[in-house]
């Protein structure tokens, strides 16, 4: 075991994140949900060296496993995460995110006069481009900080 | 052309494009002599934005076919003071008629409208977003001019919010045209239809001064830039004055240069140009009836 994953305590059950780009793990835990008023434990590393991304954030979520719907988001804004599901202390699954073609419901569009932003029955809908995503109402390109969108945050 | 619904100019084809503006020309060519093509058909115009040429020439447009218009009248008089969601709007409305044109402020209106109808939606307009139809009598009035193969073609005024603009560029893509983009730098092409152009492969140039380009245009589309566009009153005119044309000016051009614009104007064109042979935005205006009987006809 390395120093780096020595920061933070083993969990028992739950989702390990790695490889998380660096600074970016609020916004991780946005896409979950887990703003802290619940009752999950969460263990966090931040900015903490990595050899593939010079620094990275790793999140350990306690009586979780991400669904996947939430791993289809985490991979817009950590594209090179890892997710490791742990039981009974051992990881006994192991996954690379990867990209999903749309994402509904979970963006907000940045677009102040798109049709979405209003009073209207109708979930965000984002196309997922190589670099970035695209509203599927008024067409706005988001390549930057999409993890701004996130409804929640 | 065969759709539900019209949104977007990219969803347009060649074929659907060439479809359209063949039957513009059988209408175009003695409008009075189609009233028994769609004698039943009742068209909903929801216009929640001003529209003086786009409204009335979908109205003129439907009762040259034989059919009938009914207006929802100004957004004052309308149910959306209430608070009215725009979807349950266009819910009620699909059920009067056979049809929606419907302009909005918002980005993305028209598509959302489509969601909830099942009668077609044309999109007249949605925010700074687009505006197809507009779109079908630009490349109908190009045609008859010059030509949409081996066009090249100079868009200039404000092109991040011209819907017209970002309409006709996608539907361009279609076509073997060369095309020049001239604005203020505050004003380019906004990231979506610059992505769109790339995505396309088609050739595409942007400018800041049109006599960069000015003596090799076949087509000059003028568009109006807008004064809320600009933090102050100085600034819009000192950049309003740099895109405006008038006899001087198009003294560079080619002879057969075609100017044209969606109208309305503000300065942007000289009225010294109205009477040139260059000048052909009153005929484009006029050819929203025939291209509009023409989409309705294959739509409705």
């Amino acid at each position: 075991m390395t120093d780096t994953e020595l920061r933070v305590s083993k969990i028992r059950d739950g989702t390990v994140i790695d490889h998380v780009p660096g600074g970016t793990a609020l916004h991780v835990l946005a896409v979950l949900g887990i703003d802290g008023s619940g009752d999950e434990e969460i263990s966090l590393g931040m900015n903490v060296p990595s050899d593939r991304l010079g620094r990275k954030d790793i999140l350990k979520i306690e009586d979780r496993e991400l669904s996947a719907d939430e791993v289809d988001v985490l991979s817009l804004i950590a594209p090179r995460a890892s997710i490791n599901i742990v039981r009974e202390y051992e990881v006994s699954e192991k996954s690379r995110v990867s990209r999903p073609d749309e994402v509904i419901g979970v963006l907000s569009c940045p677009n102040v006069s798109c049709i979405t932003t209003g009073e209207e029955p109708v979930d965000s809908a984002f196309d997922v481009l190589d670099d970035g995503v695209r509203c599927r109402y008024c067409d706005t390109i988001v390549r930057d900080d999409v993890a701004s969108l996130i409804e929640s945050t | 052309m065969r759709h539900d619904h019209l949104i977007g100019a990219k969803q347009l084809s060649r074929t659907d494009i060439e479809s359209v503006l063949d039957r513009a020309a059988e209408f175009d060519a003695d409008p009075t002599a189609f009233a028994d093509t769609r004698p039943d058909t009742l068209l909903a115009l929801c216009f929640f934005e001003p529209s003086t040429r786009t409204k009335m020439s979908f109205d003129a447009a439907i009762k040259r076919l034989g059919g009938s218009a009914t207006d929802m009248g100004s957004v004052d008089s309308s149910s959306v003071t209430k608070g009215e969601s725009l979807a349950d709007t266009m819910r009620v409305v699909a059920g009067y008629a056979d049809g929606i044109v419907l302009r909005h402020p918002s980005e993305g209106a028209a598509r959302l409208a489509a969601e909830f109808v099942d009668v077609p939606v044309i999109n007249a307009g949605d925010g700074a977003g687009q505006h197809p139809s507009q779109t079908l009598l630009d490349l109908y009035t190009i045609r008859e001019n010059a030509g949409l193969d081996d066009l090249r073609i100079g868009v200039m005024g404000d092109l991040k919010y011209g819907r017209t603009v970002h309409s006709l560029a996608g539907a361009l893509t279609n076509f073997d045209a060369r095309m020049h983009f001239i604005s203020p730098e505050s004003l380019a092409l906004p990231r979506n239809v610059r992505f769109d152009l790339h995505e396309s492969g088609a050739v595409v140039k942007e400018h800041t001064d049109l006599d960069a380009v000015l003596d090799e245009l076949d087509v000059l589309y003028v568009t109006r830039i807008q004064r809320e566009r600009f933090p102050d009153e100085s600034e819009y005119r000192a950049v309003a004055g740099e895109y405006r044309i008038d006899a001087d000016v198009l003294a560079d051009a080619r002879d057969e240069l075609t100017v044209m614009h969606p109208l309305p104007r503000v300065d942007e064109i000289a009225p010294d140009i109205d009477d040139t042979d260059h000048a052909r935005y009153f005929e484009q205006a006029h050819n929203g009836v025939p291209v509009r009987m023409a989409l309705l006809d294959s739509m409705l």
